[in-house]
């Protein structure tokens, strides 16, 4: 993904699908990042002006909240759960082990473009500890061998697109 | 004749392949079932569990992969045939059959999106119910059954409502009702659970709030991790509409009661009341000063409720069956059910609703059935990040909220997160901390500063440098923590950290190599 995708058009229909409804900044900004992967800086006087913000009013929330990015992410995203359920059930070692396999830390994306690895705090599946979750899928019952098979699959079905 | 089959849609259950088996079966059965894709029973090791509506009652089938289906198929699967992996009727099975189910009664057991299926299972007769009562008797009802807030704090909840009844909304007159889906303790998942698998429970609660301070408008703030609950909940909400539950002539009374569901963004604080609401106006989730009380200035300055999931899915209950009814589970001051949700290292983890006043080691063993890992059991947090870890010699205090406050512990919204003897304790301090300083707002410095110094105290510790001057500091800065926050983040993240000081104190003398 490059900065490509940005399109002041889009955005400013994505901007008033949304805007019509009280405490719209928070829906607003889910709606750009859905669509395109990412809140690109270039939007935020757009969306300033539209809701009748200062831009300095919009970056505080886009950069307050762990959700938001401005930078577009990697074909997939990776997130990690780094809460006491998982972590009693060995995350440590799964975090370590993606921060190898990948040679990334959090909130990079590894070199190929691949994979975007981030923390969540918290997944809801902690009777399944260790979870992760890819796009809206969460898995649980982790381990290093499972999570290699998953971006083993990931990277592979990339190719085949290709 | 068609058989009625039951595969989860729940997200633990899909985590352990729920989705793939409902294809599988759909692909190979056609016609001969009616898939009906329930909540989870919450019996998590048992998932994706399987069941099958047979004259004696529904059995169960479980834990089912893909793979299993053909040997299930040709045991007689659908008749209820004998199989290694038949679990008997469900309601028998003992793990359920131990519990008492009033807020859960339905998960598991319904299609969570049909209305028809929730009518039949005692379903709307709390609204209807309530479309005939006077505003200040249900307020009375719910103040009656000894309600406390569910979401952690145990504010009783119609002493609330009775706040925000009282409220004047002043010239623009409208008042709202919020419900906090925003469950980011680690180690509950009771809210998803009943969002995925009741979700009408939830409307109907709301719907009754509404009517009972005198609110038109819900929001649903629901937390950004849950897109399998955010599904499910529009398409009940979009259910309950069409079946005029909801909307501007709730079943011809001439009340009205709208309800939408707002999504958050990732940030732990906003499960704080005043920072919800402050993220639902669509601003940074920076905690509020109280007073004013979210019941007089609450959501866009008019008074609000702010109640967790559970605590609005138990009102139908509450006035369906009445305050009595409710009333009569439990001990002491902590009055009802709570759905306590087992995780971490534990054997059979899952929700377990029960009256309060058992103890942590019945749920641990006679529930839990010990540790995942099949080690000791050393070390249990309960009530989320900002609980306290309790060590063995604690496990036998009765589960309710007074006798939890007596230790410097809290039960919270009910999560209990088991740990073998592996843990290092004084890592899960600091990990308290280094989560503070991840999701504190900002706003006030004992909370914003004292989380970064207080990662820097424990790794002092951690490396030997003078432990006990260290150890007094930390202790110091605790103090300073839960006295001069201005909520509950910085004010309890101490919870944990001092609890595993205290209990754990030998996880805390010096050990220059294996500190990182």
């Amino acid at each position: 993904m490059s900065q490509s995708h940005w399109n002041p058009q889009r955005v400013q229909t994505l901007i008033e699908g949304e805007r019509h409804q009280p405490g719209a900044l928070l829906p607003v900004l889910h709606a750009i990042q859905n669509d395109l992967g990412y809140v690109p800086p270039d939007s935020l006087p757009l969306i300033a002006e539209a809701l009748n913000l200062s831009r300095a009013e919009v970056h505080g929330v886009v950069s307050f909240y762990h959700h938001f990015r401005d930078t577009p992410p990697g074909r997939h995203t990776l997130e990690i759960c780094r809460a006491e359920s998982c972590q009693a059930m060995g995350s440590r070692r799964l975090e370590n082990h993606a921060r190898q396999r990948l040679g990334v830390g959090y909130h990079q994306t590894s070199p190929d473009g691949e994979i975007s690895l981030e923390p969540v705090y918290c997944l809801g599946n902690c009777a399944c500890s260790p979870s992760v979750r890819i796009g809206d899928k969460v898995y649980g019952d982790m381990d290093s061998d499972k999570l290699d098979q998953l971006m083993d699959e990931l990277t592979t079905q990339a190719v085949e697109v290709r | 004749m068609t058989v009625r089959v039951f595969v989860p849609l729940d997200t633990s259950a899909c985590a352990r392949g729920a989705e793939e088996l409902a294809l599988a079966l759909q692909t190979r059965c056609g016609d001969d079932i009616e898939l009906v894709r329930n909540g989870s029973r919450g019996l998590f090791w048992l998932e994706p569990m399987v069941e099958v509506e047979t004259t004696q009652g529904r059995i169960a089938y479980g834990p089912v992969k893909v793979e299993d289906l053909d040997g299930l198929l040709e045991a007689g699967l659908l008749q209820g045939g004998e199989h290694p992996l038949q679990l008997g009727l469900t309601e028998e099975i003992p793990y359920l059959k131990q519990q008492q189910r009033l807020t859960f009664a339905r998960v598991g057991v319904i299609d969570p999106v049909s209305v028809e299926d929730y009518k039949a299972n005692g379903g709307f007769v709390g609204l209807q119910s309530a479309l005939g009562k006077t505003a200040q008797q249900l307020v009375d009802e719910v103040k009656e059954s000894g309600l406390r807030g569910r979401g952690g704090a145990a504010f009783p909840t119609g002493i609330k409502w009775q706040t925000v009844l009282d409220a004047d909304p002043g010239d623009k007159a409208q008042k709202y009702i919020v419900c906090n889906a925003d469950e980011g303790d680690s180690g509950t998942y009771a809210d998803r659970m009943l969002m995925e698998g009741d979700p009408l429970s939830l409307v109907e609660g709301m719907a009754i709030a509404g009517l009972a301070v005198g609110a038109t408008q819900g929001y649903i703030y629901l937390r950004e991790e849950y897109p399998q609950a955010h599904k499910i909940l529009n398409a009940a909400i979009a259910a309950a509409e069409k079946a005029n539950y909801l909307g501007d002539n709730i079943q011809d009374s001439g009340k009205a009661f709208y309800l939408e569901v707002r999504l958050g963004a990732k940030a732990y604080i906003c499960g704080e009341e005043t920072s919800l609401l402050e993220s639902l106006e669509g601003k940074r989730g920076m905690v509020r000063a109280k007073p004013p009380l979210p019941a007089i200035v609450g959501l866009f300055g008019q008074p609000t409720v702010v109640n967790n999931v559970i605590s609005l899915a138990t009102v139908p209950t509450i006035i369906s069956k009445g305050p009595e009814f409710y009333r009569d589970y439990g001990m002491g001051r902590s009055r009802g059910t709570l759905p306590f949700q087992l995780a971490g290292n534990i054997k059979q983890a899952g929700l377990v609703e029960l009256a309060f006043g058992t103890t942590l080691r019945q749920l641990l063993f006679n529930f839990g059935d010990g540790t995942r890992t099949g080690k000791p059991m050393r070390a249990v947090q309960v009530g989320g990040p900002l609980g306290a870890y309790l060590p063995e010699s604690q496990w036998d205090t009765p589960l309710d909220y007074e006798a939890f406050i007596e230790l410097d512990a809290v039960l919270g919204h009910g999560g209990v997160v088991a740990f073998d003897d592996s843990v290092d304790m004084s890592e899960q301090a600091r990990f308290s901390m280094e989560f503070c300083v991840e999701e504190s707002c900002g706003k006030c410095t004992p909370c914003r500063i004292g989380s970064t110094r207080g990662v820097e105290v424990i790794d002092r510790i951690r490396q030997g440098e003078n432990a006990e001057d260290n150890k007094a500091l930390l202790r110091d800065l605790c103090d300073t923590m839960v006295h001069g926050s201005l909520c509950a983040m910085g004010g309890m993240t101490p919870f944990p950290v001092l609890s595993a000081l205290n209990h754990f104190s030998e996880d805390f003398e010096s050990n220059p190599g294996e500190a990182s």
